[in-house]
């Protein structure tokens, strides 16, 4: 059982804080901050999740810049801590539309509402946001979504975190007519990760999908969600890393469903059924190995020039039909240590670039708005150094990494051919959103 | 440039408002308090508000409490559960005026509203004030009937609350009872998920009635309940769900259908997305199967796919759960996972503790046909911009190395690390080769040709130093340079901040003396001179010892300084294997996260439920013996019963050796004098790396390993006399326990007629009293048997502890020893034997 649970601003603050059971002394918000800011210092990167104080344990995620933090003193499982936490920030967001400092303290009494149903002296009751909603009687105070991003606003430091702005609506706040619009969102959402060696050819992929869904209906119709027939799961015993080639099929390594899919009859025509409850869930999370045609080709040099001097050239082709069009790239390059100013060339008539050579960590930041598929970008790069090189410029530099996210996309092939809504009456005729999108998540070229 | 956060700073929330603040919102609610005016509620609102924002931010609030407390007569909701935050925070300290409280409380549980009644009961119960108790006891008997689910669900774990307060009560009025009643019948599956939460804390918090309590655990692990709740499982939240999923890890089926019966009826909860109930199913396939070594191993292959899945699908934090346990896997059976080493690559963009469990993983799963794509991965690494990954990477190319037979293309990988010119690079490869060599002597000549151009100027870290140190003095037949560079370090002694440098120093002059004494004469002289003149203990005391036995005799000098080394063939893991099959039985908790055994993190009172797993079913109390002792605190580690009989050959073969590596506890009276002298010489110094765990190896057979076999030579001890009143309370048992280290383990044939007394425990606990052994814990059931002793001298009180483990078919005795006074060991050993022997004899 976990014996605090609380939530801490970027700055230390304490935004809610909840004590089950008196354990755990007081100060323990400070002890932990004070922990996770100084563990980089001691030069040992991040703070993991889960550490241990002077018989302390505690556990936290991070998510949209505030800290979810439990403490117990007892040796519990720490997926369930963390899922928990996990799943405490994606509730108060189901109730709140977005998640964010300001939101949370606009509504801190609320958040204390949903915190006494969801855990009782530190034993979870329950996390479904449905069932949470009788219970709940503040109205949320909802903060102005204009300012958040739309889909896909996964930036760098969220590398890997799944994007979870679907959409930044509460699900118990009423739209400004005073009627919920019928509406049911079903995002597919993929990260990728490609690693190219230094001559082009594919190390290792992965894709990393999740079929997440939002559901604004009222009533809880049944749903039926079909996936494209030429998806296949395991294979058969053979390596992960065989490839089937040329058939067309979309196979999954492994995947994972909700608690409230029903797969009766997936086997046979690859359908998934589920009464879908209020608030956002992942219906299905899948893994793909199989080879697939990366969205990027990424070409790069580095070369001396001189006995100072060596120049950069990073080349990026668009390797995805035109009508697409990939969002916030961001190319960087770490350069030798020894670097200490670069020039920059962009191709002629380039628009959007931004260009910098980011001096402390002694890397270069490439950054595009937008690539049209079948596209090609170029960026020219001349380097000097405080000191010569002997040779070893390719071990001091590099490896080129690339961020992106490129809407209605995806590479697996996985499709959704159709969502079926159970109806209520003949007029009933709900908006359904079905979206792709791919991110990435560790897309890297070596030198 | 001063600060410009300090402005911003003070204005932040969590700086204490001042109590002008307090004091203004006191006014302002005791105004409301009794006002009835339209819009007054909201005015309220607002003003709770503020209250429960100050508190958070830990401002002291409970100056209001009483104003709180009127303004709390409403019939909004909202305002109501405030109050109810707001007392359930303060009535603790404010023991006088919660009795303020108790009248509201106590309408509201009759309320019409389900609700307000559950919500008025969870507060009521949460106040935590020990005089109220007896208000509790009504509200709460009418909660646990109730016919609404959310109310007997907060009434369940309002009992819990009231046995923290006061168990008395709590049992008085008979409410562990309705619990058990309500777990098997009721039809709300989080009224039974929380009664199966509360029974066992209860119960392992009850010690005072163990009989009692042991006999209800195993009621709880009986088939019957574990099946009733196996069979409703789905119907529980994910959170339940994982709650009896750890209540079946601790479940013994009767024979093998039963195992794949549960394992089937479970099959389905690996694909679940909830990381936490798929890591709770793994356990119990992984309990349950740990007999059987075919169908454990085919668990493993079954699990390892959706475990990959959730490492990438959830958020960094959930996926370091998983992988921590993946990790756990993997290093127990890496040849499961060699096919898999991709998945084991690092991403750029991973925080370092991932990184760091990805490159043990893929360490242990390196064999014959990936090594090859695995070590060119670690060198991509070795130039990373992280650098202590980067060195972390190197040290995983070592030992690869280390660990295959097919070394040549790691030693060109390792040598060309050397030759990168990149300061940590070198370093850490340096002592790579070192321990390369020491492995693989045929291969010196290519690596000290490589290490030979390395100035020792360019070499810094005191490791990487005392490695090139110890290579120089090693090969310094076949280093040209190695006298001159030698000499040239010894000039330079007082520059050398390490002591472990400069214990190498020495050693290694010596070493080049033998080999090249023209040449090295005049560096040794300086070297030992240096030696004896310096601060640090051990480098003078290594001075003088080198200094002495080269006057002595200097071809006695060589054969202890230089004798001729075998190879390495393993190196001692850092870990004992007792340490991590105590891992591996907490698995799906922190200890696996952390890599510790829970009992060396969480403080005893606060081991919960999970210990209970220890000695669930297995140990009950040995009564007759110490009234104190409580089950709970007895951490009997009684799973490895469960493992076969070859399995725990092997682990208690390999403890005894890492245990007496770490401890070097001899009887040195029955070793001959030079032997012990030169144990003596490099078990005080350690720092001789080159070869210390070689030779305290062999010392550990000799000693260790001897001494269990061969009965006690020509000293024979003064008779051993026990204190038949000795007294250990389990605490201190535990403690010494875990402190102390084995200084015996050995295996005893125990006679036919004391097996076939053995019926219960408690007839072999009574027998070894009257031999003033006393037992502290006992558990098992035919034919395995487990049994904590104690036993104090009569002269003084130094305490000797054993676990004993009986194997009824087999007529073993499986003994551990623990002792203050290591020499004692064996006489007691002897007494320990007699005793048991004459069990059932007339």
């Amino acid at each position: 059982m976990i014996s605090q649970f609380f939530v801490l601003s970027q700055r230390g603050d304490n935004i809610v804080f909840r004590d089950y059971r008196g354990e755990v002394p007081k100060g323990s918000a400070e002890i932990f901050f004070r922990k996770v800011k100084f563990w980089k210092d001691d030069g040992d990167g991040d703070a993991p999740p889960v550490f241990n104080v002077d018989g302390v344990n505690y556990f936290h995620v991070k998510d949209a810049g505030l800290l979810f933090v439990a403490t117990t003193r007892v040796n519990l499982s720490p997926s369930l801590v963390l899922e928990l936490l996990r799943r405490i920030s994606r509730v108060v967001k189901d109730y709140l539309g977005v998640l964010s400092e300001e939101s949370l303290r606009k509504n801190f009494v609320l958040v204390y509402e949903l915190l006494d149903q969801i855990i009782d002296f530190g034993y979870v009751q329950t996390t479904s946001t449905e069932l949470l909603k009788s219970y709940v009687f503040n109205e949320p105070v909802v903060v102005d979504p204009a300012q958040f991003l739309p889909l896909g606003s996964a930036g760098i430091f969220t590398a890997k975190r799944m994007p979870v702005t679907t959409i930044a609506k509460s699900v118990v706040a009423n739209e400004r007519g005073g009627r919920k619009r019928e509406e049911i969102f079903v995002d597919i959402i993929e990260k990728m990760s490609v690693t190219f060696n230094s001559s082009g050819y594919i190390l290792t992929s992965e894709i990393d999908g999740t079929i997440q869904l939002k559901s604004y209906l009222t009533g809880n119709p049944e749903i039926r969600l079909a996936l494209n027939e030429e998806v296949s799961i395991g294979r058969g015993g053979g390596s992960a890393y065989d490839y089937g080639l040329g058939t067309g099929a979309v196979i999954l390594d492994d995947c994972n469903f909700h608690e409230s899919v029903h797969l009766d009859s997936f086997d046979v025509d690859r359908t998934l059924s589920l009464v879908p409850t209020d608030g956002e869930f992942p219906v299905m999370n899948y893994r793909i190995t199989q080879e697939f045609k990366p969205p990027f080709r990424i070409n790069s040099l580095i070369e001396e020039a001189g006995p100072l001097k060596a120049g950069v050239i990073i080349k990026v082709r668009a390797d995805f039909p035109s009508s697409i069009i990939a969002d916030k790239i961001l190319v960087q390059i770490p350069l030798p240590p020894y670097t200490t100013r670069v020039s920059f060339e962009l191709e002629p008539g380039a628009v959007g670039n931004t260009t910098d050579f980011k001096e402390a960590n002694k890397r270069i930041e490439w950054g595009l708005k937008k690539i049209v598929g079948g596209s090609e970008h170029t960026l020219h790069a001349k380097l000097t150094f405080s000191q010569e090189s002997h040779g070893n410029i390719t071990k001091d530099a590099g490896p080129v990494s690339m961020t992106f996210t490129i809407p209605m996309f995806n590479s697996s092939r996985l499709q959704v051919k159709y969502l079926h809504i159970t109806k209520k009456s003949k007029s009933y005729n709900p908006y359904r959103w079905v979206r792709y999108v791919t991110h990435s998540n560790s897309y890297v070229a070596r030198l | 440039m001063a600060p410009p956060g300090q402005s911003q700073r003070s204005s932040s929330p969590s700086q204490p408002a001042g109590k002008g603040e307090v004091a203004d919102v006191k006014t302002q609610l005791r105004n409301l308090a009794g006002s009835r005016a339209p819009g007054v509620d909201d005015s309220k609102r607002e003003l709770f508000k503020k209250v429960i924002s100050y508190m958070t931010i830990g401002i002291d609030v409970s100056s209001v409490f009483g104003e709180m407390v009127m303004c709390s007569a409403t019939s909004d909701i909202v305002l109501k559960k405030m109050c109810y935050l707001y007392v359930g925070n303060y009535a603790k300290v404010n023991p006088d005026l919660a009795l303020l409280t108790i009248n509201f409380l106590q309408r509201d549980c009759k309320d019409e509203d389900p609700m307000i009644r559950g919500l008025a009961l969870r507060s009521l119960c949460s106040l935590r004030v020990t005089n109220l108790v007896e208000y509790l006891v009504g509200p709460l008997g009418a909660g646990l009937k109730d016919n609404n689910s959310y109310v007997r669900m907060i009434a369940v774990m309002g009992v819990l609350k009231l046995y923290h307060i006061s168990a008395s009560t709590c049992v008085d009025a008979d409410f562990p009872t309705t619990l058990k009643h309500l777990l098997l019948n009721d039809r709300e599956t989080q009224v039974v998920a929380n009664c199966l939460s509360a029974l066992q804390e209860i119960w392992s918090l009850g010690g005072s009635a163990s009989e009692e309590v042991s006999r209800e655990r195993e009621i709880l692990l009986s088939k019957p309940v574990i099946y009733y709740l196996l069979n409703r499982i789905r119907e529980f939240s994910e959170w339940a769900q994982c709650l009896v999923l750890e209540l079946v890890a601790k479940y013994v089926p009767a024979d093998p259908n039963e195992i794949f019966d549960v394992m089937n009826l479970l099959e389905d909860r690996l694909q679940h997305a909830n990381g936490a109930v798929v890591l709770a199913t793994t356990k119990v396939f992984l309990q349950l199967t740990l007999s059987m070594t075919d169908v454990h191993q085919q668990v493993y292959e079954r699990i390892k796919a959706p475990l990959l899945t959730l490492v990438s699908s959830g958020s960094p934090e959930q996926s370091y759960a998983v992988l921590s346990h993946l990790h756990l896997l993997v290093m127990r059976a890496p040849f499961i996972f060699s096919s898999d080493y991709k998945h084991f690559y690092c991403q750029y963009n991973e925080p370092s503790y991932v990184k760091r469990l990805k490159l043990e993983m893929l360490t242990a799963v390196a064999n014959e046909s990936n090594t090859y794509e695995i070590v060119t991965e670690l060198c991509e690494y070795a130039a990373n911009v992280d650098i202590p990954i980067a060195r972390e990477s190197i040290r995983a190319v070592g030992k690869i190395a280390l660990q295959q037979y097919d070394v040549n293309a790691i030693v060109d990988r390792l040598l060309q690390f050397l030759e990168m010119e990149k300061d940590y690079v070198t370093a850490e490869a340096l002592v790579l080769v070192k321990d390369l060599l020491r492995k693989y002597p045929q291969w010196s000549q290519d690596c000290i040709a490589v290490v030979g151009n390395i100035s020792s100027k360019n070499v810094q870290e005191p490791k990487a130093k005392a490695a090139l140190i110890w290579m120089l003095g090693e090969y310094s037949q076949e280093m040209h340079d190695a006298p001159y560079i030698l000499e040239g370090l010894i000039e330079n002694w007082e520059d050398e901040h390490s002591a472990e440098v400069r214990l190498h120093l020495l050693t290694a002059v010596m070493k080049c003396f033998f080999k090249r004494p023209p040449e090295t004469q005049k560096s040794l002289g300086a070297a030992l001179a240096a030696g004896l003149a310096d601060f640090h203990q051990d480098v003078h005391d290594r001075a003088l010892f080198y200094y002495r036995l080269l006057q002595y005799k200097i071809s006695v000098a060589e054969q202890v300084v230089n004798p001729p080394k075998q190879a390495v063939s393993v190196f001692a893991d850092t870990q004992s294997s007792e340490i991590k099959d105590r891992i591996f039985d907490e698995f799906n908790s922190l200890s696996v996260v952390y890599q510790k055994p829970s009992y060396m993190f969480t403080y005893k009172e606060h081991r919960g439920p999970f210990e209970f797993s220890d000695e669930i079913g297995n140990v009950s109390i040995g009564t007759e013996s110490a009234d104190t002792v409580d089950p709970n605190r007895v951490e009997a580690n009684d799973k490895d019963l469960l493992l076969s009989t070859s399995e725990k050959e092997e682990t208690r073969g390999l403890n005894n050796s890492s245990s007496a590596y770490s401890a070097p506890s001899y009887d040195a009276s029955s070793v001959s004098v030079p032997t012990s002298q030169l144990s003596g010489l490099v078990i005080s110094n350690p720092s001789v790396s080159g070869n210390a765990p070689q030779s305290s190896f062999a010392i550990d057979d000799l000693l260790g390993l001897g001494l269990a076999v061969a009965p006690a030579p020509a000293p024979s001890p003064p008779p051993l006399k026990l204190n038949p009143k000795a007294v250990l309370d389990p605490t201190s048992f535990q403690q010494k326990w875990r402190q102390l280290p084995i200084s015996l383990s050995q295996e005893y044939s125990m006679n036919p007629q004391g097996v076939a007394a053995l019926t219960t425990p408690q007839a072999l606990l009574r027998h070894m009293q009257g031999q003033a052994i006393h037992c502290i814990a006992s558990g098992g059931q035919s034919p395995n048997f487990k049994f904590f002793f104690f036993a104090q001298k009569a002269e003084d009180s130094s305490t000797f502890l054993v676990e004993c483990v009986v194997n009824t078919s087999s007529a073993k005795a499986q003994i551990k020893i623990k002792a203050d006074d290591q020499s004692a060991t064996r006489p007691f050993s002897s007494v320990f034997q007699s005793a048991l022997s004459k069990f059932g004899m007339p």
